[in-house]
């Protein structure tokens, strides 16, 4: 297998609706980062496109062959990934094996979505789509309702009072916020740094006990990556930063899941693969962008990860552990709960992120000093689907 | 392979209170809802088998934003029950304020009855969704 490198990494802002379509957010996204690869669109063998709901957005299927052509990729092969919230990271992950397999050695892998285009009654109709459509959504269960029912899940099994879960989860969100307040692409850019427990709890409940402060926001927006050969990357850039481990795995309805709940087994065995293919372990690893589609997400995420044992991630959120600065820097970009969370672009999303981090390209309030090593972590559905990543400085 | 148990037949029998599963010749386990290998250990010879419908609440939550067609319906409780054979299954609670949900339900032992979700357009048809309500 050959060594894969990122490139060139971009994203246009994250924010809620948009007027650009899809096809013309990803083509904003992709040609960005095409040019800061010093390549032009007739470098590209293929293109690999997250994508979760263009069919409902838009109108639109089979966006990525109209995102190929739009930026001159003409006849370029074109994939579309539907993973629903990880979309974009099974395209990375994807382009990343095409490129290791020696087939391709310049590629470009990203993702698109409007979302917030949609408003809140058909995003949750359509987001619930990632529930099992016969057993359990006949129930009613939404997206934050999932998450909902680990919370209480994880306050039983754990033996956490749930006043003070939920003191901790709050502590998420504002880490969350404060990071993505200096992020000029994230959707909630210049707000929310001054977020307190209180206002977090007291905020309206969205499903019990989440409130809208637990819950990441409704986005539109895309990201892209070009990823090449080792012998490619070397000719285009001084700062490779290669993919050294990824891992995926899929599981079924939420409720033969019930071995592992509130842990997600998908994460487990994901992470473990990424782990092992990069020879490295949880310590190693300085920066995590991970799937904190709520705050419960994040505590779930980071044990699962082996970053903090079970049931003690929201005390290291309360020490600053998973802070920057802390034993590891959980989304320095501000998470999907305060960058945004365009479900189709959001893994492209959290690779842009680690890349600029490991090249200290980033802002400098939210710069992860000295980080050589990041991981990031993606759940689609009701962790019916798991990526990971793990990459590391090339210089 | 045939399916022991499909959709139709599962959804059908619901719809009657009757709740089916699936036992495994070679694990034991019971599958529900109905899938062509077993859960727990992948082998293909299970039977068909009525459980009880009976369980004990392992969480819930009370929605209040509901599904584009289903605003009607809130605020409304969900619940994952671990069912006296073994398996969880997501349903509806009812026989409780939904407002006043709180984490003293976990534990409390339940029993099933259903109503039908109508469906919408994306959603071919109708399916039966289970509805627990306490034992007292
Ligand atoms: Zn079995």
């Amino acid at each position: 297998m050959k060594k894969v490198a990122v490139v060139g990494v971009a994203q246009t802002k994250f924010s809620g609706p948009q007027e650009k379509t899809g096809v013309e957010l990803f083509a904003e996204a992709a040609t960005e980062a095409i040019e800061v690869s010093s390549l032009k669109p007739q470098d590209i063998k293929a293109l690999f496109v997250g994508n979760a709901l263009a069919d409902f957005e838009e109108g639109q299927g089979m966006i990525q062959a109209y995102a190929a052509e739009n930026i001159g990729c003409l006849y370029a092969p074109a994939n579309r990934y539907e993973g629903a919230c990880a979309s974009a990271s099974m395209a990375v992950r994807d382009a990343f094996m095409w490129v290791a397999s020696g087939y391709y050695d310049i590629v470009l892998a990203g993702g698109v979505e409007r979302a917030a285009t949609m408003g809140t009654g058909l995003a949750t109709r359509t987001f619930a789509m990632f529930s099992d459509a016969r057993y359990e959504y006949p129930s009613g269960v939404t997206f934050p309702a999932v998450f909902a029912m680990l919370t209480y899940l994880y306050a039983d099994t754990y033996k956490i009072p749930l006043q003070k879960l939920r003191e901790q989860m709050a502590r998420v969100s504002i880490q969350s916020y404060q990071h993505g307040s200096t992020n000029p692409k994230a959707q909630f850019y210049g707000k929310n740094a001054d977020m307190t427990v209180e206002k977090v709890l007291g905020s309206f409940v969205v499903c019990t006990p989440l409130t809208l402060h637990d819950c990441c926001p409704f986005s539109d927006g895309a990201a892209a990556v070009v990823l090449a050969s080792e012998e490619a990357a070397k000719k285009l850039t001084g700062k490779p930063v290669y993919i050294t481990g990824t891992g995926q795995a899929s599981c079924g309805t939420l409720s033969n899941q019930s071995d592992y709940l509130p842990r997600i087994r998908a994460r487990e065995i994901s992470s473990r693969q990424a782990y092992d293919m990069a020879g490295l372990k949880p310590s190693d690893i300085d920066i995590c962008e991970l799937h904190d589609c709520f705050s419960i997400a994040s505590l779930i995420a980071t044990e699962s990860l082996g970053f903090f044992d079970f049931g003690t991630s929201g005390e290291a959120w309360e020490r600053g552990e998973a802070d920057i600065g802390g034993k590891i820097a959980i989304n320095p970009s501000g998470g999907l709960k305060s960058k945004g969370h365009p479900i189709g672009a959001t893994g492209a999303g959290q690779v842009y992120e680690v890349v600029r981090q490991l090249r200290g390209e980033v802002e400098p309030e939210r710069q992860v000093p000295g980080a050589k090593t990041g991981m990031t972590d993606t759940l689609g559905g009701d962790g019916g689907t798991l990526v990971n990543l793990i990459l590391e400085r090339g210089w | 392979m045939e399916h022991k148990l499909i959709f139709k037949d599962y959804n059908e029998a619901l719809l009657q209170n009757k709740l089916l599963g699936l036992k495994c010749r070679a694990c034991g386990t019971i599958t529900v809802p109905p899938k062509i290998a077993c859960r727990h250990c992948t082998g293909s010879e299970l039977e068909v088998v009525e459980l009880k419908g009976s369980g004990k609440i392992r969480t819930f939550t009370t929605v209040n934003v509901a599904s584009e067609g289903r605003e009607d319906e809130v605020p409304y409780t969900i619940v994952m029950v671990e069912l006296d054979e073994g398996p969880w299954l997501m349903g509806n609670l009812e026989g409780i304020d939904p407002q006043k949900a709180s984490m003293e339900l976990i534990g409390k032992y339940v029993a099933m009855g259903n109503k039908s979700y109508g469906g919408d357009k994306y959603s071919a048809g109708e399916s039966a969704r289970p509805v627990f309500q306490p034992v007292v």
